[in-house]
């Protein structure tokens, strides 16, 4: 007769087989840092069922979503720096960030609409309006963002019609902030444990890495003598959203481990190197040398990317993983009944 | 409610997003609409016959999935999704149920003596024998073995409807959460929105797809499918109301009988999703059958997410502003 007792230190990285146990440990095993470091607390126990995820894990495009999430804050930053260059005269550097804010909301739009199973319908999304779906929000908000763009853009390149310019310059940086910082409620508004958890400092580490990303393209794309803002801008940005995705990997708890293994980890590696490289070089970067901010943009636009890209996985590992599911609800469980009941359901994840 | 009788002190304030809401229907917008229907699934009488899985299938016409060999006991469905709307769980334990005796396997039998023996003793009765001898006092065998039908629980509280950016998805008269196939594209939002996991894409389809408590049954004053065919009544359909106050009942009796394990699911309006409106008996903690220990509805935190955003907007604005504000060139 079988009898696999499957425990936590037996028969590890196997299915359960047949004798799913009461209080015996089911899910994957996790992957340890490479650098080896113990745990302090051992590991907790929890049951599932055979290992099987509890949630449906999102059936999104990395390329498509993720592309789109970055896009997004791309373009947005790049507006800001628009209106801010269209005042302060800096031709080259609103030249660069109009047409940028519109290439890159394009690509994104297409992005979006390219990830739906009903391309077609795309309209649908604008046949109500539902302020508790983020999604829908967010389709109304780039309806009205991206002629906008594209009206700042055409005036900036054409010359004609300036006055108009300048009005959907201004009107396309009044929305940009939002535009950057929505689709980090758009991912938080899930069940997926390291989105969700993570809802306080996810719009934070996307403003930031937006502004990387936008101030990116203008120091890879304007004249140099132009692109003091940008400079800046890089460094504020790089700040905020590392020091931010950092808070965020603290504060939510288990929902940080998948950030911190695989796929999820290496791109993160690679934004924070990247990001903080290109900024350093940013801000040092002063006089007509074209080559040294054309380096540090391309170095801020990829880093912003990769941060984009690790987010995304991190967030489909949680969700495949029961661990993610069940043990911060059971853990919640057990405190309220420790507190007699007195607690709400699902209140007070871990402040 | 006749389980609970108002609010607590210091709830009084009623959230649109989260907490008791005895009206869903009503607040869904309908007037006088029917009482809300739902599923009580009472595990500790499911056969785990499958019979469920096939109505659903055939009244539906949910297609195929591909079978895939899992190793999960009797469990090759392997979970709720696009185009498996009742999935049965199997799970093999050793635990004692009620008054059953744990832990006597078969290991140390040898089948061929015991064959050899056969009519020569009491314990081993030959052919004709009408009852074959205990291996328990009370006659039960080694394992337990927990099957449950999981459903989608159509919420009081429902993420996927609540983040649904087409109104594809919306709430009957019934009180249940249903997709309009004609409205929806694919979009794909509600799948990881659901905190259980049952809403799902069809790849070649596009769309998403769930159980829709057959709403057209419903409309015609029919059961629907799974509950129909459920031979044991493990699948209960029925007023909530009704529903609530038959578990509530049903534990107690089994409690009595030594069951104590038995522990309702999903059935209090105070949980994380206002109540299901599919709840199950369970003879286990809920993620022994795959279901989650405390869901919460993700929307409930959404006016704090748009706080959080907003702040962050400002932020983003501020830092622009001061690159352009402080230096010339």
């Amino acid at each position: 007769m079988s009898d696999s007792d499957v425990t936590s230190h037996g028969a590890e990285g196997e299915r359960p087989g047949r004798q799913a146990l009461t209080g015996q440990g089911t899910g994957r095993r996790r992957r340890r840092g490479r650098r080896g470091e113990q745990p302090v607390v051992p590991e907790a126990r929890f049951s599932s069922y055979y290992g099987r995820p509890v949630l449906n894990k999102p059936t999104w495009e990395p390329l498509d979503i993720a592309g789109y999430l970055y896009l997004g804050g791309l373009a947005g930053a790049s507006s800001l720096l628009a209106a801010g260059a269209h005042l302060g005269g800096r031709t080259s550097l609103a030249r660069v960030t109009k047409l940028g804010a519109f290439g890159a909301i394009s690509v994104s739009l297409g992005a979006l609409v390219h990830d739906l199973g009903r391309p077609a319908r795309f309209v649908n999304m604008l046949r109500i309006f539902k302020p508790t779906s983020p999604m829908n929000l967010g389709s109304w908000l780039l309806a009205a963002y991206a002629p906008l763009t594209s009206v700042a853009a055409a005036t900036d390149v054409t010359g004609r019609l300036p006055r108009a310019g300048t009005a959907a310059t201004a009107g396309a940086a009044v929305l940009a902030p939002a535009v950057a910082t929505y689709t980090a409620v758009l991912l938080s508004d899930t069940a997926v444990p390291s989105w969700h958890e993570a809802y306080r400092q996810l719009p934070f580490v996307f403003a930031g890495s937006a502004a990387t990303a936008g101030a990116g393209l203008a120091l890879a794309a304007a004249d140099p003598a132009e692109t003091r803002p940008a400079r800046r801008l890089a460094a504020l940005g790089a700040v905020l959203e590392l020091g931010c995705a950092q808070l965020m990997k603290r504060r939510i708890g288990l929902a940080a481990e998948p950030f911190e293994q695989g796929r999820p980890h290496r791109l993160m590696r690679i934004a924070e190197l990247l990001t903080t490289g290109g900024a350093l070089l940013a801000w040092r970067s002063g006089g007509r040398n074209r080559a040294v901010p054309a380096v540090a943009g391309a170095a801020l636009l990829t880093g912003s990317a990769a941060l984009r890209f690790a987010v995304f996985h991190a967030g489909v590992a949680s969700a495949e993983d029961p661990r993610y599911t069940v043990l911060p609800q059971r853990e919640r469980l057990e405190e309220r009944t420790r507190s007699g009941g007195a607690g709400r359901h699902g209140e007070q994840p871990q402040a | 409610m006749t389980q609970h009788d108002g609010p607590p002190p210091g709830r009084a304030e009623r959230h649109l997003l989260y907490g008791e809401r005895p009206d869903v229907a009503g607040a869904a917008g309908y007037t006088d609409p029917p009482p809300r229907m739902g599923f009580f699934t009472d595990t500790s009488v499911c056969i785990g016959c499958k019979a469920c899985e096939v109505a659903c299938k055939e009244w539906n016409a949910v297609p195929e999935d591909g079978l895939e060999f899992t190793g999960m006991s009797y469990d090759n469905t392997q979970g709720l999704g696009a185009d498996t709307w009742r999935h049965v769980a199997f799970v093999e334990q050793r635990e004692q149920l009620g008054g059953q005796e744990p832990g006597v396997a078969h290991a140390g039998t040898d089948v061929f003596e015991a064959a050899r023996r056969l009519g020569t003793s009491p314990s081993s009765p030959g052919p004709g024998a009408t009852t074959p001898a205990p291996v328990a006092p009370d006659g039960r065998t080694e394992l337990r073995w927990l099957m449950s039908s999981d459903v989608c629980k159509h919420c009081t509280h429902a993420a996927c409807l609540d983040v649904c950016p087409t109104g594809s998805l919306f709430r009957t008269e019934f009180g249940t959460v249903v997709v309009q196939k004609d409205i929806c594209n694919g979009c794909g939002y509600c799948v990881p929105a659901c905190p259980y996991g049952v809403i799902d894409q069809r790849p070649d389809d596009g769309r998403v797809w769930k159980c829709t408590l057959c709403y057209d049954r419903l409309g015609v004053g029919m059961e629907p499918a799974c509950a129909k065919a459920c031979p044991t009544e493990s699948i209960q359909f029925g007023p909530l109301e009704e529903l609530r106050e038959r578990a509530a009942a049903r534990v107690a009796r089994l409690h009595a009988a030594g069951v104590t394990d038995a522990r309702l699911y999903g059935e209090s309006p105070d949980d994380g999703v206002g109540g299901d409106g599919a709840f199950f008996l369970l003879l286990d903690e809920p993620e022994v059958y795959g279901l989650p220990p405390d869901p919460v509805v993700t929307t409930r935190d959404l006016p704090s997410m748009w706080r959080h955003a907003g702040a962050a907007a400002v932020t983003l604005a501020a830092c622009a502003a001061v690159c352009f504000v402080k230096g010339t060139r």
